[in-house]
């Protein structure tokens, strides 16, 4: 048999490995999961995964309704409803793009609706910045969305193949946004992995909707006036879900080892150094890499700082992650986003993070919180070398403020 | 000659040839809690009774919404789904995309299944307006959108919207010691705008319950064609109009008969004038007087003999100087416009 009949038989077997940005990466992952619906809406960064889609369809390597909405509030709504329909959909925005589809984004969770969304992270308006920040797709860590941040192309697509998995099932069936730094990673290359098709077949069923399909067939009312009577119930069983869903995503990224043979270790946040570590920063999605290569440098003159990149920031992992900071004499936390007003003026995670701390059990180690690279600002090797200067100040009990802002032009 | 519209079958809606015709079957019963006499309550039901059941709802907030599917007591015995106020087109593209491709890639049992999605005139002609324009201008997708206006946002007490007809009495608009008018908006012309806006839309109609056979014949049309399509229902609403329920029938007649209300429908950019509307234009029949219709209702119980006028006056520029009569508003001369004042 000619060696490319071998090759074209085999093809859906075979791994490859391509040059791909984060953006592109999650295009792949839509076509592996064949995906059904998928809508697009353009604003940078996170657009630049449709065009990918869109090649996609155009040179016929994925069947999907690929439409082009009037706006990010029908984005979302199309695929809702196409959800509610029994399809696989994917959908996604950027900043105040994102912030457009509120509306929709709130109805999602209690619908019970498993999409699939990228947030290519980018500042809100006004001014107009292109730069990451993460209060866009923080504006839902409230509602019910699951949300994922990840920091490299190939983790953007192991990760929205997970994301599938774990949404859709039945025990969760949550909306799941996937965060992506906005140029940092959106439209960053590096070489990945792509999984053969058998491979992806075998750890992602299809989405089966079930008796909440709507359907002739399966007449059902959904979303009927609650009120009073009904609607704190409806709500405990949105909380019940998301109760749920850590113990989902265990099971995934277990079968994803078992059938991938490529390991996150704990899916819920990556440590860096740590075993040894005095001191910890803590942090989400790209800044982990001017972090680590600033632990490396300070490493080298006998500090031993170590590092904690949250994944998953809804489930959040409290009491794993309490436990673990324990360890250390104190914990600083880098939010690129903002929290006017907030407990001590910080950001959000500096607050996930205090609050996770305070009902733990045995000693909760000091957090200083830190405001950095926002609007898409870079968080430099000084930066991240001034922000563990002043985390070791805490554990030494200097007096601080809570809250510093790194990298500001004063 | 080549296409790129993939349209897939539709059901075969023929017209019902009579009342008698029409099937006994429901599918939107007892359970709801709208208004004695609520014309827009008619319009689902018929609706239903016209589609049959392999259809699919999707329903906006609204009246249609809250007052119709309190939890555990849904009238709907065909699959209903609520969408956001602004999201019917939305939901009609959603629904229908999804029923495609399932059905394509042999996800999904192959079969014509309707999808109807509604909306209020609040739903629809103000919030949804931009979402409404962009389904239709989708030709691969089989959905009906449709539109049941009671002429105010009236599940949230009667609020003006953009198709209140002038100068009417709202929660939003109530006449006071200095403004008589409050509401000097005059109302969209949504199937005009939907019909002339979107070339590639095959059918779009306007209708009114008090004509029940021609309505439902119009919507078995507007599933039947195929891409997506609209259509717009005049529903007198004894709450927001302010009159006693059992005249909402004849208010339905009122409002064609004065050519305020003209049926028609654009089939593949054809117009038809259809039912009295017909007879109108064809001068068979006059337009009765404004006067009779709008003195039936206590929205327009503040209305002055100039403001009757005024009001006549804009109909009769709508049936003698607009350039299509009753459907669009183009005019050969510039023509100056003197409300009242208010
Ligand atoms: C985004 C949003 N804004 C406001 C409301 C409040 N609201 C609920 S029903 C309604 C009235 C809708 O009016 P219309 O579409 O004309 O339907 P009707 O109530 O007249 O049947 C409004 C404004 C809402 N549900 N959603
Ligand atoms: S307020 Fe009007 S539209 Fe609403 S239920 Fe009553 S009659 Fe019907
Ligand atoms: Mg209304």
């Amino acid at each position: 048999m000619a060696v490319a009949t071998v090759i074209e038989e085999q093809k859906d077997k075979l791994d490859k490995t391509a040059l791909i940005t984060g953006s592109e990466a999650i295009a792949v992952a839509c076509q592996l999961a064949d995906v059904d619906v998928i809508t697009a809406y353009p604003i940078r960064p996170y657009d630049t995964v449709m065009q990918y889609v869109c090649k996609l369809v155009a040179n016929g390597e994925m069947d999907c309704e690929y439409i082009v909405a009037e706006g990010e509030h029908s984005q979302f709504e199309i695929v809702k409803h196409a959800s509610a329909c029994g399809a696989r959909v994917f959908c996604g925005s950027s900043g105040v793009g994102w912030m457009y589809a509120m509306e929709a984004l709130t109805v999602t969770p209690a619908l019970r609706i498993p999409m699939i969304a990228m947030v290519g992270n980018r500042a809100l308006d006004d001014p107009g910045a292109f730069g990451v920040e993460h209060n866009d797709a923080l504006a839902v860590r409230d509602l019910g969305w699951q949300l994922v941040w990840v920091d490299n192309a190939q983790e953007a697509l192991d990760t929205a193949l997970i994301a599938y998995r774990v949404a859709e099932d039945r025990r969760i069936f949550l909306p799941l946004a996937i965060s992506c730094d906005g140029a940092f990673l959106t439209h960053s290359q590096a070489l990945v992995k792509i999984p053969s098709q058998e491979k992806v077949n075998e750890f992602l069923p299809q989405y089966n909707r079930g008796d909440l399909l709507l359907h002739p067939d399966n007449p059902i009312t959904v979303a009927p006036q609650g009120n009073e009577d009904w609607v704190m119930e409806i709500r405990r069983q949105n909380y019940a879900a998301m109760e749920r869903s850590p113990g989902v995503i265990r099971e995934a990224y277990a079968d994803f080892e078992r059938i991938f043979g490529r390991s996150y270790g704990n899916p819920f946040f990556e440590e860096y150094m740590t075993d040894d570590a005095d001191i910890v920063l803590m942090g989400m999605g790209t800044l982990s890499i001017s972090v680590k290569v600033a632990i490396r440098e300070m490493r080298k003159q006998g500090k031993r700082v170590g590092f904690v990149r949250m994944r998953w920031f809804r489930p959040f992992a409290a009491e794993e992650l309490s436990k673990s900071l324990q360890r250390f004499a104190a914990v600083g936390v880098i939010d690129r986003d903002y929290s006017f007003g907030s407990p001590y003026a910080g950001g959000v995670l500096a607050g996930e993070v205090r609050h996770a701390l305070y009902p733990g059990p045995g000693k909760k180690p000091p957090v200083v919180g830190f405001i950095c690279g926002l609007g898409g600002r870079e968080v430099t090797v000084p930066d991240v070398q001034k922000m563990a200067e002043a985390v070791y100040n805490a554990a030494d009990g200097k007096k601080q403020p809570l809250t510093q802002w790194i990298g500001l032009r004063e | 000659m080549a296409t790129y519209v993939q349209i897939d079958p539709t059901q075969k809606l023929d017209p019902f040839k009579a009342v008698k015709k029409i099937p006994l079957e429901e599918y939107f019963t007892s359970g709801h809690r709208t208004c004695q006499g609520c014309e827009s309550a008619l319009v689902m039901k018929m609706m239903a009774k016209a589609a049959g059941p392999r259809t699919i709802v999707l329903g906006s907030t609204g009246c249609m919404y809250v007052a119709n599917t309190t939890y555990y007591s849904t009238s709907w015995v065909l699959p209903w789904m609520h969408t956001q106020l602004g999201s019917s087109g939305s939901a009609a593209l959603g629904a229908s995309a999804a029923l495609k491709v399932l059905m394509r890639k042999g996800k999904m049992k192959q079969e014509p299944i309707n999808v109807i999605a509604f909306c209020g005139d609040g739903g629809g002609a103000d919030m949804g307006v931009g979402a409404i324009s962009a389904t239709l201008t989708h030709p691969d997708y089989n959905c009906l959108i449709l539109m049941y206006d009671n002429e105010s946002y009236a599940n949230t007490d009667i609020q003006l919207s953009g198709s209140t007809p002038w100068g009417a009495n709202t929660t939003f608009s109530t006449p006071g010691k200095v403004k008589r008018i409050m509401h000097r908006r005059w109302k969209k012309n949504m199937a005009g705008m939907m019909a002339a806006g979107h070339p590639t839309c095959r059918y779009v109609a306007t209708v009114c319950m008090s004509y029940g056979l021609a309505a439902m014949n119009s919507m078995r049309k507007a599933l039947a064609i195929g891409g997506p399509t609209f259509i717009h229902s005049l529903d007198p609403c004894p709450k927001g109009w302010d009159y006693d329920p059992y005249i909402s029938h004849e208010l339905g007649e009122l409002a064609v008969n004065t050519g305020i209300w003209p049926l028609y429908e654009v089939e593949d950019g054809v117009l038809k004038l259809t039912g009295r509307t017909q007879q109108i234009a064809a001068k068979k029949i006059q337009r009765q007087p404004v006067r009779d219709y709008l003195l039936r209702q206590g929205r327009f119980a503040h209305f002055t003999n100039d403001d009757i006028d005024y009001f006549q006056s804009k109909i009769d520029e709508m049936w003698e100087k607009w350039l299509v009569p009753g459907v669009i508003p183009f005019r050969t001369d510039v023509e100056a416009d003197a409300p009242p004042s208010s």
